[in-house]
């Protein structure tokens, strides 16, 4: 699934603006953007490609039980990130590590999920509303409805001023698509009128099966169905993802109901890093998205722009340090004691909880001389 | 003061009006809860109340239903949800066990979930497959759901309202036989914790432990034990998880003997569990086996034979025979 006429596109491959009727009520967007936000675009995708790398090469090295590398699709999701205001709130999926860190989420979070040292632990409040990861495949568009289903009930959204507004954005992969959780969260958004944007990362692969064989008909058409407006972008341009995305959560907050997304991207690398593509893929599909890579094409840009070659050099020094950063942080990380197991199954006491932290500490007591 | 005469039914929509009145963030959510007032009632005359934003008609999606009430409880809602059928809660399975159930510890319990799902279950209604089961051992097996289930009027009202408050996730489970047998509710006195199991009938020489829909037949039991000159001790666990077992315990001790009685399917259940930790922990005390009383390890049967599936009184004496015969 290229590129089609319906995809909407702002950049082109050469990296210059694409100006036409459909662009023309997106690209004010872009053109109000500072020098500087489209910098802040690019060193976000530059360093977690970087990120995603050294976190592969710590994987390698047996530092981490497993990673999920995002290459390719920074542009869709630094786009996206960017064009939620503050207010809002964040579902990622888990594939999102550049979206949590606009959001304010240290990688080093996700290290430590990947490391085996928790299974989230951040406090979505005290991290730019970004929500934790949810590996039950889909599950979080309904958590995600819900909250939005919360934030009209209590006025938060909807009232004319989009710098208070609040609204939702949840994303998801193609291989979602096919769980029951994500058309029940479509039937409640649409029922309830969401203020919520669902935004669907067509990466083209759910581990090894093709996009094809979730859906016979392009994606976006699916939203009409349940009464919400689908749209299709090149996930690979970051300044379409911006743009789009911004547009229709500030529909959503507006009262205008929720909306869905369907970003046109690939996955470069591996599901995961448990994961072999070579052996289900071929290499004529990886050559046509490599060649729409999100980070050249916006370099090209930039530098149709006027950028110098020292923010890029700068920009690849920062990243190499950011790199070097999560290495030493990974490598300095300790084990959690094993009571914190009991410690936040239930918020208030619990008998059962209490009887078993109290035997294991026992038990390992009684090793004491051993050590 | 005491109401006389209140169905549980009636008792759990009171307990959740009274909820509802005393903080605004208690929302009910479910199938037909709406101007129906739910397939039994329990919802009757609350969205004539409080309106559709605190009684939310939802679309027929059990997952949809757990799924958004997680979202609401981020927003800071308190939601309610009711499960129309104990066999339709399946497809809500998934957000239960997965995600409600572990969003607290995935949090570092820096967000609370204070969700309830209340199940009617059980049978003895006669209905049609998928409408009479006893799922709740599924839910008292995984980690971070508390379950608890009245067995009269009075503690469905304050256990609803209760599990209500508890910033955990509850499931409630409703005995469905017991919706409409009538008892007196005091709405001033709540009397017994969530958590907290009781003895609600003394006896010497045999300890009969049932919760939900069991409580009446092992009373009913009791009756016949003490005309037949065995003095049987009745216990109504009321929580399934945690299990408070020092009053189960306690009575053991003196009896030395224990039936558990329960619907549900014997294999893994909730009776195996505690004839296991009564049995760790009260070995010297008893003077014969644990006994379950269960229904069989089949799906539910048919209605016509429902009789033959469920425990019954006679079932309970031939177990209290069995350990009488020690």
């Amino acid at each position: 699934m290229a590129f089609t006429a319906d995809t909407l596109r702002l950049l082109d491959s050469d990296g210059s603006l694409i100006r036409n009727d459909r662009t023309s009520e997106y690209l004010p967007l872009i053109e109000a953007l500072s020098d500087d936000q489209l910098r802040d675009f690019h060193r976000q995708m530059v360093v977690m490609r970087r990120v995603d790398v050294e976190a592969g090469n710590l994987q390698r090295q047996g530092q981490l039980a497993l990673w999920i590398p995002s290459i390719g699709q920074e542009g869709a999701q630094v786009g996206s990130g960017y064009a939620a205001r503050p207010q809002d709130h964040i579902f990622p999926a888990y594939r999102e590590h550049v979206v949590g860190r606009i959001r304010g989420v240290d990688t080093m979070r996700i290290i430590e999920l990947l490391r085996g040292l928790s299974h989230g632990g951040w406090d979505p409040k005290q991290h730019g509303n970004f929500h934790l990861y949810t590996l039950v495949i889909g599950s979080q568009t309904l958590h995600a409805t819900g909250l939005a289903m919360g934030l009209t009930l209590d006025g938060k959204t909807r009232s004319g001023d989009p710098e208070r507004d609040e609204a939702v954005v949840v994303y998801f992969g193609d291989g979602a698509t096919s769980q029951g959780d994500v058309s029940e969260a479509l039937v409640f958004a649409a029922s309830y009128q969401t203020p919520q944007v669902f935004f669907l990362q067509n990466n083209h692969w759910a581990i090894s099966v093709p996009v094809t064989r979730q859906s016979r008909t392009p994606l976006f058409h699916r939203p009409a169905g349940f009464g919400i407006p689908g749209i299709q972008i090149d996930g690979n341009d970051v300044l379409a993802s911006y743009a789009v995305t911004r547009t229709s959560l500030d529909a959503a907050r507006a009262g205008e109901g929720p909306r869905f997304i369907e970003a046109l991207t690939y996955r470069i690398g591996a599901h995961t890093t448990s994961d072999d593509p070579t052996k289900y893929r071929d290499e004529q599909e990886l050559e046509f998205w490599l060649a729409n890579d999100p980070i050249q094409r916006f370099e090209a840009h930039l530098r149709g722009r006027g950028e110098s070659d020292a923010f890029f050099a700068e920009l690849a020094t920062e990243a190499e340090d950011v790199a070097a950063d999560l290495r030493t942080r990974t490598l300095a990380l300790g084990v959690p004691p094993a009571s914190d197991m009991f410690a936040h199954v239930y918020s208030e006491p619990h008998p059962l909880m209490d009887a078993q932290a109290a035997w294991l500490e026992a038990y390992e007591a009684g090793f004491e001389d051993e050590r | 003061m005491t109401i006389e005469s209140l169905s549980m039914a009636k008792a759990i929509n009171l307990g959740l009006r009274r909820a509802m009145t005393e903080n605004s963030r208690v929302l009910l959510m479910g199938e037909d809860i709406g101007p129906l007032g739910g397939v039994f009632r329990v919802t009757e005359g609350l969205h004539a109340e409080f309106g559709g934003d605190r009684v939310l008609d939802t679309p027929l999606a059990e997952s949809g239903i757990i799924g958004t009430a997680i979202g609401l409880a981020m927003a800071g809602y308190r939601p309610v949800c009711e499960i129309q059928f104990d066999g339709f809660i399946y497809p809500g399975f998934d957000q239960i066990t997965s995600q409600l159930a572990k969003l607290t510890s995935r949090h570092g319990g820096s967000m609370t979930f204070p969700v309830v799902i209340r199940v009617p279950y059980g049978g003895h209604i006669g209905a049609v497959e998928h409408h009479q089961e006893s799922p709740e051992a599924y839910f008292a097996h995984t980690a971070g759901l508390r379950s608890v289930t009245p067995a009269t009027p009075h503690d469905a009202y304050w256990m609803i309202q209760e599990a209500i408050a508890s910033n955990d996730p509850v499931m409630f489970f409703e005995p469905k036989s017991r919706y409409w047998p009538k008892g007196d509710v005091d709405d001033a006195a709540s009397g017994f914790p969530l958590h907290a199991s009781r003895v609600v009938r003394e006896g010497a020489d045999i300890t009969l432990l049932g919760y939900g829909p069991m409580v009446n037949v092992l009373l009913a039991a009791a009756d016949i034990a003490a005309q037949e000159g065995t003095s049987a001790e009745v216990v109504d666990l009321r929580s399934l998880s945690p299990i408070d077992y020092e009053p189960v315990l306690a009575s053991v001790r003196k009896t030395g003997r224990l039936i558990v009685a329960q619907e549900a399917p014997g294999f893994v259940s909730i009776g195996s569990e505690i004839a296991a930790t009564v049995t760790e922990r009260a070995f010297y005390s008893l003077e014969a086996p644990v006994i379950r009383v269960a229904g069989f390890d089949t799906p539910f049967p048919p209605a016509k034979l429902e009789s033959a599936y469920l425990p019954d009184a006679d079932r309970v004496l031939e177990a209290v025979d069995r350990a009488m015969a020690y």
